[in-house]
């Protein structure tokens, strides 16, 4: 009941921002048609639809994060979770109730993208559902970083850091504009070792239906996830009992 | 058994001692005011009364409950009005006093009976659908207060309540608060000398984390030979540097 209650506000306080609902679904589908427009008139075999679709849901989920640290910074700036903080909710009713609402969130952006994607020519099959279920390792990374960065920054740098830096690294780092490859060297392995185009990589083996393919990537993402969760925890505990 | 019992409450932080060895016993359905410049150490005091901060020495007992061992069972008693206006500005006003009754557990019938109630009292009807976000200082304060009565607290912590408002909102805020003296105990803290005067049965004066005197704002004014509470304040406090 306590978990629920929390929960139920952190997704009313997201889903009522008219900039979070912008930049969650209005942006991703932009780029979508956008690309899609240039992919009728110039063919280029990156930005088909079938490899097009799974790289821009992967991009809109990067903005959970945003949402997710925005919302902590908020409620420590404004004392509202220091008022929290004395009242019975827990250290895990807590993290939970920032976590838990957005996974649906993701879930619900990755079939506003896919709806418009078949729209525009994706072909409806199996792989769509394993697609879909492929974003939850996702979100949970991206959520939780969210719940860290919200946990050690400010609101303005919270902007800065998770609007500008992130989305910038999960659009160059990602393959989803571009093959890294043609890039190569340094930066080419720096996107490997780094999580956004193993990402996107899951999401378009999955949505292929190609589960042997996205089993690699999956291991990366929730490494990924796993470590970032962890972190999260560990600094919202230490901000609740300082 | 007293409302609130301090034991050699202390609070130190690297060189700094914010609150040195506090002895204080409030009985309840007292409404007991912690006055002192800025740097005092009263809100440090009573960040510790409410879990939000461990002390560094000394114990402090609510209702019986100790702040170091039973935190749990503390948290059950007091309700908190911070020293920001701590509410989610997203959420209605109604939906602000719901939340509260969500995260201390109240069941969906007793949370709509108390939401109700609480709207009535502190007559926040006429906003009840408003964004708390979009009101005005004095009905985001008597929200917040609001709010912190939620789960019937025995002992109530108000931080700086008025501050900031309009000689007509503080009025309103004054009359809620003397319509809970006797039935809840009330600790508050404030730069009004004039607030603590009118509503306190007892006032502690606090510099340098140092408890320099208690008692009624009468007795107070007769011992340091003035008329006005502010200087009898101002010579307690001047006084204590000499």
């Amino acid at each position: 009941m306590k978990l629920l209650a929390f929960s139920g506000r952190t997704a009313k306080e997201i889903l009522r921002d008219p900039l979070n609902l912008f930049f969650g679904l209005g942006f991703p589908l932009v780029l979508l048609f956008l690309l899609s427009a240039i992919q009728a008139n110039v063919p280029v075999p990156m930005f088909e639809i079938g490899h097009l679709s799974p790289g821009v849901a992967v991009f809109g989920l990067a903005f959970l994060t945003l949402f997710a640290a925005q919302l902590i910074a908020k409620d420590r700036e404004s004392a509202l979770l220091q008022r929290l903080y004395t009242t019975p909710l827990t250290a895990v009713d807590f993290i939970l109730g920032y976590l838990l609402p957005v996974l649906p969130m993701a879930v619900a952006q990755g079939i506003v993208c896919y709806a418009a994607a078949l729209c525009l020519g994706l072909e409806l099959n199996a792989g769509l559902l394993w697609g879909l279920l492929a974003l939850l390792p996702v979100a949970l990374f991206y959520v939780s970083l969210g719940l860290l960065c919200g946990s050690a920054m400010n609101v303005k740098a919270v902007g800065g850091v998770c609007g500008a830096l992130l989305t910038n690294l999960s659009a160059w780092l990602s393959g989803i504009w571009f093959d890294v490859a043609l890039v190569g060297g340094w930066f080419e392995r720096l996107a490997n070792v780094l999580p956004f185009i193993h990402a996107v990589e899951l999401e378009r083996a999955a949505l292929a239906g190609d589960l042997a393919a996205a089993l690699p990537h999956l291991w990366w993402v929730l490494g990924y996830a796993v470590v970032t969760a962890a972190g999260a925890v560990g600094l919202f505990l230490r901000q609740m009992r300082t | 058994m007293y409302a609130i019992e301090t034991r050699g409450l202390t609070k130190r932080y690297k060189d700094v001692i914010a609150v040195d060895a506090l002895e204080l016993a409030v009985e309840q359905g007292e409404l007991f005011s912690l006055l002192g410049v800025n740097g005092a150490g009263k809100t440090t005091t009573i960040k510790m009364l409410c879990c939000l901060a461990r002390p560094t020495a000394g114990d402090a007992l609510l209702m019986g409950r100790s702040i170091l061992t039973d935190t749990g069972r503390v948290k059950e008693v007091i309700g908190m009005s911070p020293q920001e206006t701590a509410v989610a500005p997203n959420l209605s006003v109604r939906e602000n006093l719901a939340l509260m009754c969500g995260v201390h557990g109240l069941d969906r019938e007793t949370g709509r009976r108390k939401t109700g109630e609480l709207l009535e009292r502190f007559s926040l009807g006429p906003v009840e659908k408003k964004r708390a976000g979009k009101l005005s200082g004095g009905w985001q304060r008597r929200l917040s207060l609001a709010m912190a009565l939620v789960s019937d607290p025995e002992v109530l912590f108000l931080d700086e309540p008025t501050l900031g408002l309009d000689v007509l909102a503080r009025s309103e805020l004054w009359d809620a608060i003397r319509a809970l003296k006797g039935k809840t105990t009330i600790i508050l803290t404030t730069h009004y000398m004039e607030e603590a005067e009118a509503l306190s049965d007892r006032i502690g004066v606090m510099k340098d984390g140092k408890l320099l005197a208690l008692d009624t704002a009468a007795e107070l004014k007769a011992k340091t030979g003035t008329e006005k509470f502010e200087d009898a304040f101002i010579q307690i406090v001047k006084g204590a540097g000499k």
